[in-house]
């Protein structure tokens, strides 16, 4: 017994330092020679070094000049995350959906049937980036008018801006509300 | 819709196919036959085993073999336990997390050495970055190898002849950990990391929003946990959302290969069985039964989340992708729903959907995968739960048609039956009994949401999450109807006891069935001999998952996600 407790601890140790340090050591080596962008985060730094926020990291948007982000269940906080556990039939789900899709509408000046459903749920981990194509081209009219420009404009901004399912069938296109945003800012001043 | 099956059908084939060349790599590790990266593992498993004081040619009979097994374990228990309850002192913690509180840091340690990986905290707020690696990645690897060693033991105790001896623990341990989990996860971690996923010892980020505002951006140690999350069937996310978190999953790609390292050990495994055995026919049989399980089961997911919630239909909003609540935009309903069912039919757990938001008959699949909890399954205990299946079905055809049963040339008799029923039983036993008390304690506490707080969601869907975090317990599987406010000493200590009787007894039971059946001789067989091998066998077998492995679990059903159904439909 006293064997066994003993190879019980050693491989304890040795596992330990293998795995917890060396295994870590060779990925943070090969991240920092190969993806050093993306291992610090894919963060997106202005001309000034001002950290703006990270492509992957939806961030919430309210003025009317900017598209908004799909809904978080945590208000965007990238610190403690998470997604709201509404059930299907909960009420205070309902209740959500409908407020949300009460002000898309208002402020869009569409119908219900027009609004994509993304655009009034809250998404898994609340901080996804992107919004299908059909949920940005709704905001595209309100964009254009609160800064003043030619709503066809706004509309190729956004085609540029749409990422194709990867190889034509995994995942869904969609486009990155931060980094449509940054654009509009660069495009229109 | 089409897409949807496109690319949960390449999914599902790509993975069937590498996982034969993976099943034959892991029979010739596992035999100690020569493979192509022997010179870069070789040394690095022999140094393991020497630092460790083990001699490789020391042979376990079933019972030292399960000794070695819990003993390492518990050794594993109590280091971690004191590293998460003083990680607040220890390095590595940039962002200041404290130290964990006994009755979490029980069922958290309880979990990661069990392979279950249920988290009732959440990675951002609650580990160090120390303990993320020391801790959680440690055990993700070792917990794995342990159920892949136990595997490989039961399989030897299965194809032996008159053998006395069932491997050297530390030696399989080792192999699984180094020549397989390692190469794996360092493949998988490079390509998620040129996808997105963070891999940085720098704290949190304080980022200036576009619209001036501060967000603070969690980050640190990310790539390398999510890789071998994924590849040891753990599950247990770096944020607490797991691979929702657009930085543990980025993209579609990096949600490909993740899907694609669920599942590809517990398939490869069958394929090492058959090897083995020296049986590739059997391999094929119970691999086409775990398929005929496994598919319809994603094809019914895919359609029940494309489909979309009926409430938020009579809303009136545009809902043609499908059901979205708790969804990313970047998967879609198909590979959300093809990954619910691959991560609980596999013990694995993690999540790029929220579960608890799935429609009510898709959240009723990942049940059904885990009240199963063999079709692969987790890496090796899965496989373990297939083959006493296999030995049941056997038992039961060989009644019907008045034979002995024989598995393998080896009559099964009663011991092996009363082991095999130990470890089949307890399950259910498990998810049951824990649902019964927990919802008694509801129901008897006044005013329950107050007092307990547990349930985010009424009426049936309430008693669904207190069913799912039983089954996921009790599966070994980790992911979570995430609404249960579970960080409570009820719900912290019952799903951690229930996380370390259902890890060690399907583990030992089956031991000591394989080592009574590898001392038996193997009789030759004759055409009198029920054949395991056949068609007519795989759908005996199927028949008696469906009717042994679900039955009793039809009530629980009925009285949560197909009540909650039947009422949206009104």
């Amino acid at each position: 017994m006293i064997r066994q407790l003993q190879l019980g601890i050693r491989f304890t140790l040795v596992t330990m330092v293998m795995l917890g340090g060396g295994y870590h050591a060779a990925l943070w080596a090969i991240g920092q020679a190969a993806f050093p962008s993306q291992a610090e985060g894919s963060l997106i730094r202005r001309a000034d070094g001002i950290i703006v926020g990270s492509r992957l990291i939806a961030q919430k948007f309210t003025r009317p000049e900017y598209f908004q982000s799909r809904p978080s269940g945590v208000d965007y906080n990238a610190a403690s995350t998470g997604g709201t556990n509404h059930g299907p039939s909960n009420p205070d789900h309902l209740k959500a959906v409908q407020e949300r899709l009460d002000a898309v509408m208002t402020q869009e000046n569409a119908t219900a049937s027009q609004v994509p459903s993304e655009l009034v749920t809250a998404s898994g981990g609340g901080l996804d980036p992107h919004l299908p194509p059909a949920a940005v081209e709704l905001q595209a009219a309100r964009v254009a008018a609160a800064r003043n420009v030619p709503v066809e404009r706004v509309r190729e901004l956004i085609a540029t801006h749409i990422e194709p399912p990867t190889l034509g069938f995994l995942g869904r296109a969609r486009v990155n509300v931060l980094e449509l945003n940054l654009a509009l800012d660069e495009e229109f001043q | 819709m089409s897409t949807e099956y496109v690319a949960v059908g390449v999914t599902i084939l790509f993975t069937i196919a590498t996982s034969l060349v993976l099943g034959r790599y892991m029979f010739k590790v596992f035999t100690g036959k020569r493979t192509l990266l022997d010179p870069l593992l070789l040394p690095i498993e022999k140094l393991v085993l020497r630092v460790t004081g083990v001699d490789p040619d020391e042979q376990q009979g079933w019972r030292q073999y399960s000794v070695s097994l819990l003993v390492s374990n518990i050794v594993m228990w109590l280091a971690t336990f004191a590293i998460v309850s003083l990680q607040k002192v220890l390095p590595l913690n940039p962002d200041g997390i404290a130290n964990m509180e006994p009755t979490l840091a029980f069922n958290t340690i309880s979990s990661f050495t069990t392979n279950t990986n249920l988290q009732h905290y959440s990675g951002e707020t609650g580990l160090s970055y120390f303990t993320q690696m020391f801790v959680i990645t440690f055990l993700q690897f070792v917990t794995a190898a342990t159920g892949v060693a136990a595997c490989i033991a039961v399989i030897r105790g299965l194809a032996g002849n008159r053998l006395a001896q069932l491997g050297n623990f530390y030696v399989d341990m080792t192999r699984a950990t180094v020549r397989v989990f390692l190469p794996l996860a360092l493949v998988v971690g490079t390509i998620l990391m040129w996808q997105g996923t963070p891999m940085t010892f720098e704290g949190a980020v304080h980022a200036t929003t576009v619209e001036g505002q501060e967000q603070v951006i969690a980050r640190g140690v990310v790539a390398p946990e999510v890789a071998i999350k994924q590849l040891g069937t753990n599950g247990g996310g770096y944020f607490g959302p797991n691979s929702t978190h657009p930085y543990e999953n980025p993209t579609p790609l990096a949600n490909f290969v993740e899907s694609w390292s669920i599942t590809i050990i517990p398939m490869a495994m069958v394929w090492t069985l058959g090897y083995m055995v020296s049986r590739r026919r059997l391999a094929v049989v119970i691999f086409a039964t775990m398929l005929a399980l496994y598919v319809p089961m994603v094809i019914f997911a895919v359609g029940q989340e494309a489909g979309g919630n009926p409430a938020i239909a009579a809303i009136g909003v545009d809902q043609s992708t499908g059901s979205t609540e708790g969804k990313e935009v970047r998967f879609g309903a198909g590979l959300s729903a093809l990954w619910a069912v691959t991560t609980t039919v596999t013990s694995n757990g993690s999540v790029n959907a929220m579960h608890d938001s799935l429609t009510p008959l898709g959240g009723l699949m990942p049940l059904v995968g885990m009240w199963l909890n063999n079709i692969f399954g987790g890496v090796g205990v899965g496989f373990i739960n297939m083959l006493i299946f296999v030995i049941v079905a056997v038992f039961v055809a060989g009644m019907m048609v008045g034979r002995t049963p024989e598995f393998l040339g080896k009559k099964v008799e009663g011991k092996e039956i009363k082991l095999a029923s130990l470890a089949l039983l307890w399950h259910p036993l498990a998810i049951l009994a824990g649902t019964a008390v927990a919802s008694y304690v509801w129901a008897t506490t006044a005013d329950p949401g107050t007092t307990l707080g547990w349930l985010k969601n009424p009426g049936a869907h309430g008693f669904s999450e207190m069913l799912y975090e039983f089954s996921s317990a009790a599966a070994n599987n980790g992911s979570g109807f995430e609404g249960l406010g579970d960080n409570t000493p009820f719900w912290n200590i019952s799903t951690g006891l229930v996380m370390l009787l259902s890890r060690y007894i399907p583990i030992i039971a089956p031991l000591a069935l394989a080592g009574a059946l590898a001392i038996k001789p193997a009789a030759p067989e004759t055409s009198g001999t029920l054949r395991a091998d056949s068609a007519t066998f795989g759908f005996t077998l199927w028949a008696v998952i469906v009717i042994l492995g679900l039955l009793m679990f039809m009530p629980v059903a009925v009285l949560g996600p197909i009540a909650e159904h039947l009422a949206l439909m009104k």
